[in-house]
């Protein structure tokens, strides 16, 4: 599973150094990388400072529209940014808000 | 077995309790010593505890089931609290403190009793505790529930208790108790229990989220510090400290706490119900002191406290990082990386709770919602005052904000007492420090930018004139030259006295010493400059130079300029003499020359020139005749005069005092010659005797202030550039003179011989 993961990565950077793209990609359709055995999609999402959110969706849920998608990563990106603005919180270490672990669980609950 | 619903924090404390109790691991906790010290710790008569064993059913199981324990634990609080021991009041009483034991044991139990003590238990375990051991029937107890007996209670064990009460209520702040000895706490500490015991009381109500006045004696959670300070209860309450100490001290003192508490409580319920119930709302003695905390650090009431600045200010109170996260998170409202006064109150005030113990809320209590602080200035005191709550009033602060109101006041002086102990340990002194070291390191560092511009500030008149100068030397790159030409450059510059040269001579040396960096990062212009103003005044004698040099960089020159222009005027006049006017007007020279000539014994150069000034005057004035040419002596005349006059102004020092009296003596004869051409001469003789008397001098006061001697200098050059200008022009009309004077000779000779006739 971790390996889908870093080769997801790997897309995500391949798709950032496309110039002219302000926020990266918002979205990236892993639907080729669609495993045997498992289904899932992998979104991709950028944001200015670089930082990568990668959403992984099971397909075996009903699709997610790409609309729902993004508005997922715009929720993310939100908390993160409320994340980043403690001052208590030092980048690069996990993030250990419950105020971010509540969005993020309330959204993977809400697309279930 | 009745139902017993239990609150969160109840029901934490009690399965923590029972987890003590349970000794076996059997999850039914058998009449063990732990359960009767527990329930001896209670403080309730033996009669109590008795009946409290026989309510929850244990004598019939003969052992302590966890739902047995637990209705004794709930029935100790009840107990504790002074209400009648009844099967029904388990459900029915809804502010019921934790039951509080003493000591020992009763750490561990009022540690739990504190963190769940937010509303309830208090009582209990220490009266559960107590009452354990002597059993008795139930129904006297009842009669001691009332009221009195709760209050006789409290006093009771709180007495003994009193000491770790007082240490308990610090095991909250014992975070900050660690540091110091809560002996002094204690005492504030029991007011503050009390007030907690009834804030606690009303904290039922709001208990599910922040327990602040609990929390603060819950504070015990932090188990670790605590525990030092809890130990030192054990042993101030020898007979709990039988019991291990689950929650060593805090449990005590949570117990004698909540004793004390207890019988507060109630009356503090009673008035607190009345007031408002939010566990989190501040006072606003805590409000002020947020605000004067939040002023430390943003003295703009209105303005924003950097993230940075409240990391590090919250950061002090040596709470976990992650708490400390929690709490900015709930604080920052509008999560712009700052803290305004408001949210500065809001994270100070769940600093101040969470060191006392309470549990972090989920969400920003309303108490604390920014909006209150648009509508409080106080609001914004929690935001500063959390920072200051580290040093000490977090533990009041919290207690404060409970809904004890009149606990709270009553514990903020007590808070304030031990805020102080609280800023000692608090690293905002050594913020303060490292503020201000910043801030001195800082400066530094402008002196270098300061001393590449040639102005280094500070600077008299001379500093600048010399920082000129290190400009011109740092050009060179010299920079250790810079120091000596900085002397020098002081003495040539100022006028000012020798003081003012160190000044800047030191002061310089020191900006120099910072600036060799600065001096090395000019390109070296040439060293050159520097060497000028050191050999201006040896090559003041100079006389090659002063030839050479028709710019005058040392102030020497202009005095070895003046010299040498001196002599050459002389043979103009005999010249031009000779040539227009031949032998005769050479004759006529001479001869005026030569009454002049006892004046060039006297004087050397100058006086030769001013006796040739003199003769060229005189054939002038001869052939005074046209009038052009006296109203150009005239003129040439005033010119000199005021030349003169400048030059005798000059001449003052002791070596020129020949040489103005010549000037004088010139000056003189000049006046009475002036309707002759000759004062012409004589003017312009003195001014140029005065000129070279001056100069002279000059070498000789090299050993006085080199500023007076550069600004002479300076005057000398002026004036020599005045005389030579009225030197040419004198000449001039000398010439033009001289040919009319011919002219008029050779009539006159022409009409002689008709004359004769």
């Amino acid at each position: 599973m971790s390996a889908f993961l870093h080769t997801s990565l790997d897309v995500v950077e391949e798709k950032i150094s496309a110039v002219g793209k302000s926020l990266g990609d918002q979205r990236e359709l892993y639907l080729g990388l669609l495993y045997p055995t498992e289904d899932y999609k992998v979104y991709g999402y950028v944001t200015n400072s670089k930082v990568k959110f990668v959403i992984v969706v099971d397909s075996s849920n009903t699709s997610l529209r790409d609309n729902e998608i993004r508005s997922m990563f715009r929720k993310l990106h939100n908390s993160f940014t409320d994340v980043m603005c403690n001052p208590f919180h030092n980048p690069g270490d996990p993030i250990q808000s419950k105020a971010f672990d509540g969005i993020v669980s309330g959204m993977m609950v809400q697309t279930g | 077995m009745e139902s017993l619903t239990l609150t969160d924090i109840e029901q934490k404390y009690y399965s923590d309790l029972f987890v003590y109790c349970d000794t076996d691991n059997t999850k039914k906790v058998a009449s063990n010593g732990r359960v009767l010290d527990l329930f001896r710790a209670a403080q309730l008569p033996s009669e109590v505890v008795l009946q409290i064993t026989e309510l929850c059913g244990a004598t019939r199981l003969g052992h302590f089931g966890r739902s047995q324990f637990y209705i004794a634990l709930k029935l100790i609080a009840i107990a504790q609290s002074g209400l009648p021991l009844r099967v029904e009041s388990l459900n029915s009483v809804k502010d019921l403190p934790l039951p509080r034991f003493v000591v020992g044991k009763n750490e561990a139990e009022a540690r739990h009793a504190a963190l769940y003590q937010d509303t309830d238990s208090q009582g209990l375990y220490p009266a559960s505790a107590t009452a354990v051991i002597p059993r008795p029937p139930g129904r006297g107890l009842q009669n001691k529930k009332g009221p009195p007996s709760s209050t006789a209670l409290p006093p009771e064990p709180t007495s003994p208790v009193v000491s770790p009460h007082q240490s308990p209520p610090t095991s909250p702040h014992s975070w900050r108790k660690h540091k110091r000895q809560h002996s002094g706490g204690n005492a504030d500490r029991q007011p503050v229990v009390a007030a907690t015991g009834a804030v606690w009381t009303q904290f039922r109500e709001p208990q599910a989220g922040p327990v602040p006045g609990e929390g603060m004696w819950p504070s015990h959670s932090p188990p670790p510090p605590g525990q030092e300070s809890w130990v030192s209860f054990t042993a101030d309450t020898p007979p709990s400290s039988a019991l291990p100490a689950m929650h060593p001290s805090s449990v005590q003192e949570s117990t004698t706490i909540r004793t004390v508490a207890s019988a507060a409580t109630t009356n503090e319920i009673q008035r607190q119900s009345s007031g408002y119930d939010d566990p989190w709302k501040i006072t606003d003695e805590q409000r002020q002191y947020y605000i004067n905390q939040f002023k430390t650090i943003q003295p703009d009431l209105t303005g924003f406290i950097p993230g940075s600045a409240a990391k590090e200010f919250f950061t002090k109170s040596k709470l976990p990082i992650l708490e400390l996260s929690h709490i900015w998170e709930l604080s920052d409202f509008d999560k712009d990386g700052a803290l305004t006064l408001d949210e500065f109150c809001a994270a100070f005030h769940l600093v101040v709770a969470r060191k006392n113990g309470y549990d972090l809320p989920e969400k920003l209590p309303e108490s604390l919602m920014p909006k209150l602080i648009d509508l409080d200035d106080s609001a914004e005191v929690s935001e500063s005052t959390a920072d200051v709550g580290y040093s000490g009033s977090p533990v009041e602060v919290t207690p404060n904000k409970s809904p004890s109101m009149p606990s709270l006041n009553q514990a903020w002086p007590e808070m304030n007492q031990s805020n102080e102990q609280w800023e000692t340990f608090s690293e905002r002194s050594s913020s303060s420090q490292t503020l201000t070291q910043f801030d001195s390191n800082i400066a530094p560092a402008d002196p270098d930018t300061a001393i590449v511009h040639p102005v280094p500030i500070r600077m008299t008149p001379s500093k600048i004139h010399m920082q000129e100068m290190e400009l011109k030397r740092t050009g060179s790159g010299e920079t250790t030259s810079a120091f000596p030409l900085l002397i020098d450059c002081d003495g040539y510059s100022s006028s000012d006295s020798f003081t003012s040269d160190q000044e800047p001579i030191t002061r310089q040396r020191s900006q120099s010493g910072t600036s060799p960096e600065a001096l090395k990062v000019v390109a070296p212009p040439p060293p050159p400059p520097r060497p000028h103003p050191s050999h201006s005044r040896s090559s003041s004698l100079d006389m090659n130079r002063t030839f050479a040099a028709t710019s005058a960089p040392g102030q020497p020159q202009p005095s070895t300029i003046a010299f040498p222009p001196a002599v050459p005027p002389r043979p103009l006049p005999t010249q031009a003499e000779v040539a227009p006017g031949g032998g005769a007007v050479l004759t006529t020279t001479s001869p005026q020359q030569i009454p002049q000539q006892p004046n060039f014994a006297d004087f050397s150069q100058f006086q030769a020139f001013a006796a040739s000034e003199q003769p060229s005057s005189l054939p002038e004035k001869s052939s005074e005749g046209a009038g052009p040419l006296r109203t150009v002596k005239s003129d040439g005349q005033a010119d000199e005069r005021s030349s003169a006059t400048v030059n005798s102004a000059k001449g003052s020092s002791g070596p020129l005092a020949p040489p103005p009296k010549p000037v004088r003596r010139r000056l003189k004869s000049e006046d009475e010659l002036r309707p002759e051409d000759e004062q012409h001469g004589p003017q312009k003789s003195n001014v140029i005797a005065a000129v070279l008397a001056t100069q002279p001098s000059i070498p000789r006061s090299v050993g006085k202030d080199k500023k007076a001697i550069q600004a002479s200098i300076r005057r000398n050059k002026e004036t020599n550039t005045v005389l030579a200008r009225l030197n040419s022009e004198l000449q001039q009309q000398l010439k033009d003179l001289l040919e009319e004077r011919i002219s008029l000779e050779v009539q006159l000779e022409q009409l002689r011989p008709f004359s004769h006739l």
